[in-house]
């Protein structure tokens, strides 16, 4: 099936009635989540995820594709608005994105915004429609040393941009690794690391960790900030939200700028749209004639990390759909109900999964019209959703995580265990341990020993089996030279400064 | 002479870190490293838990050897409101087995609302019913998901 067919065949799934349902679901609530600062799309993925086990694959995908890059979105609200991100992807849109809306112009920069989204967020995926084939072609060739070194250099580039402290992201994947080690090993039926407990003799369900250390760390971090803040008025009437002719021709760099960058930052594991929003920005700034006016309020500073943000969903679902790795956690959270749902995501789902596959990639497109239609006239409604008092919206997430884990295992055990993985996340983030390589790590860690016990077994024990194969030797030490680079303190010191975006 | 700074959370973490890889180190030695057919389940688990002791001590090592920080105030108002809140759910967790779902989640809601967010205790309660009944009506009825029922029936 070549790109045309196969998109062809991805409209005609798309387009069914139910799972044009679940696509304006999933893009509701990835709205909705986005503006809520507070509850991220990793967190209600992981949340609406055991929900979802009943559902039709491709109508499951569809949706929570939807809240993946619906929150991308809803973000920019409350950046706007409140000058509080609604998401990591959002901080550098509050630079300008709230200084508009203090000069009175809410409205021109919520418009910019979705109208970015949209340009971006539909570029990323005809790139996404055009990259991904050629590169599951390339990845027929890999056997168990090509994974396994794709999997390192992942999770490699996660630690990378994890954090300020590589030490820290390594820490945080061992624990993913050592997490997903617990239960039966798969070669031998041997129990490891069970503590005498039989619940986990078949391992931690995903749902629990992800929940524990996504959705109730998150909730717990909120309470533990405690601050509300006031949110400037929101002009009502589409007409006041359509950004000016000017503000329009100010931005067409930056829906470029911010297409591109956001799509190839996009593909690389760990990077995500913060790292794509703050290079967007600044690139567009150091473009510009007039670099001094950034921060005070211009349109370009809205449009370029808005745009960017959103076309690194595009370059996300790249390695994720065609190699089966995931580059941050919402991804990761995605791949795992992949699996759940018995597919298999590598180079041979577009041949063995089409109907996911190419029907995930034509509701995008189907999603950012219907989030462009949601986001530009109904802003005013959406943001009355920062209206919802706290009290009420966190033991709700409580709640919904008790039934999510429940419903599926049916175990009073693993809602015990959940109580665990959310006072674990919640230390993490007041430690400042990163969470995205402990969940990559428990997501790729099953598959990574495998692909290692199988590399070894093929060459009998001999370790240099890795380095001699051209392809993993490169990604070998590729990641070497990633873990290795930071011990400089010139490379340290300009990563540090590029994940705080200065 | 410069202090080491050993009171600090990324020492005591490292530590925690350092004694969770000997663990994994220790309990992999029990488990064949090596089968006739290639690696056994103590080969990766001994690899990752090694590293993770190296990783660990490394933290504790460059954190002691930074200079002492300026001793900053810390917010514990707001660690200690997330810990109640984390005990009292897991609280409620614990005597779900006991109480059903409804009645344990009815009671969290109401310690959370009013206790960590402060609220009157007619708010509380009535944030504790009608979140418990909305999850009633849309779980079990309408999604026909079930909830943890306990000894009285449900």
């Amino acid at each position: 099936m070549d790109i045309a067919d196969g998109l062809l065949h991805g409209f005609y799934v798309a387009l069914q009635p139910t799972n044009i349902f679940w696509c304006f679901v999933g893009c509701l609530l990835g709205t909705v989540v986005g503006i809520l600062p507070g509850l991220g799309p990793a967190a209600t993925i992981s949340l609406l995820l055991p929900l979802t086990f009943s559902m039709d694959p491709a109508g499951g995908v569809i949706m929570m594709a939807g809240i993946y890059y619906g929150a991308k979105y809803g973000g920019s609200t409350t950046s706007i608005l409140l000058n509080i991100p609604g998401e990591s992807s959002s901080v550098v849109t509050c630079l300008d994105g709230y200084q508009m809306a203090r000069k009175g112009r809410a409205g021109a920069a919520l418009g910019i915004a979705a109208i970015a989204s949209f340009v971006a967020g539909t570029v990323g995926i005809v790139l996404l429609t055009l990259v991904a084939p050629p590169v599951a072609a390339f990845a027929l060739r890999f056997s168990s040393p090509e994974y396994f070194a794709l999997m390192v250099l992942g999770l490699a580039l996660v630690v990378l941009l994890s954090g300020p402290s590589l030490i820290k992201g390594l820490l945080a994947l061992l624990v993913g690794l050592w997490l997903t080690s617990i239960g039966t090993d798969i070669f031998t039926a041997q129990a490891r690391f069970i503590f005498g407990q039989a619940p986990l003799l078949g391992g931690i369900e995903f749902m629990v960790v992800a929940i524990g250390v996504f959705a109730l760390a998150e909730v717990m971090a909120n309470i533990d900030g405690g601050e509300e803040s006031q949110m400037l008025p929101v002009p009502r009437g589409l007409r006041n939200l359509l950004p000016t002719w000017e503000d329009l021709k100010a931005c067409r760099f930056a829906f470029l700028n911010g297409s591109v960058v956001g799509f190839l930052i996009g593909v690389l594991p760990g990077a995500g749209g913060t790292i794509a929003s703050f290079i967007s920005y600044g690139l567009e700034k150091a473009v510009s004639r007039h670099p001094e006016k950034f921060g005070t309020g211009v349109p370009e500073g809205v449009a370029a990390p808005e745009g960017a943000n959103n076309a690194d969903t595009g370059g996300a679902l790249v390695p994720l759909l065609t190699l089966g790795i995931p580059g941050g956690s919402s991804t990761a959270i995605l791949l795992a109900a992949l699996i759940i749902w018995g597919i298999r995501p590598g180079p041979l789902m577009m041949q063995e999964s089409p109907d996911v596959f190419w029907g995930l990639v034509a509701s995008m497109y189907i999603g950012n019209v219907m989030l462009l239609v949601l986001n530009l006239p109904l802003v005013p409604l959406f943001a009355q959703l920062l209206r919802l008092p706290t009290y009420i919206l966190h033991p709700f997430i409580f709640g919904i995580s008790i039934v999510g884990v429940y419903g599926v295992t049916g175990r009073l055990f693993d809602t015990a265990l959940l109580a665990g993985f959310g006072l674990l996340g919640y230390i993490m983030t007041k430690l400042k341990y990163p969470t995205a390589p402990l969940i990559l790590g428990f997501v790729l860690g099953d598959s990574m020993e495998r692909a290692l016990r199988q590399s070894l077994m093929m060459s009998q024990g001999d370790l240099t089996m890795l380095v001699q194969r051209p392809i993993s030797a490169v990604m070998l030490a590729l990641a070497a030279l990633v873990l290795i680079l930071p011990l400089l303190s010139y490379f340290n010191r300009a990563r540090v400064r590029a994940l705080a975006g200065g | 002479m410069q202090k080491y700074n050993l009171r600090n959370s990324d020492v005591v973490s490292g530590a925690i870190l350092a004694a969770l890889g000997a663990y994994i180190v220790t309990q992999a030695r029990f488990w064949n490293y090596y089968n006739p057919d290639g690696p056994g389940p103590g080969f990766f688990p001994t690899w990752y838990g090694l590293l993770m002791i190296g990783l660990a001590l490394a933290l504790i090592i460059s954190t002691a050897m930074k200079p002492k920080p300026q001793e900053q105030r810390k917010d514990w108002v707001g660690t200690r409101r997330a810990l109640i809140t984390w005990l009292t759910f897991t609280a409620c967790v614990a005597v779900m087995g006991v109480l059903g779902f409804r009645l344990s989640f009815a009671l969290f809601t109401f310690l959370l609302v009013a206790f960590v967010f402060q609220r009157t205790l007619v708010t509380a309660a009535l944030t504790a019913v009608g979140a418990t009944a909305a999850f009633y009506i849309v779980f079990p009825v309408l999604l026909g998901v079930q909830l943890p029922t306990g000894w009285f029936g449900f």
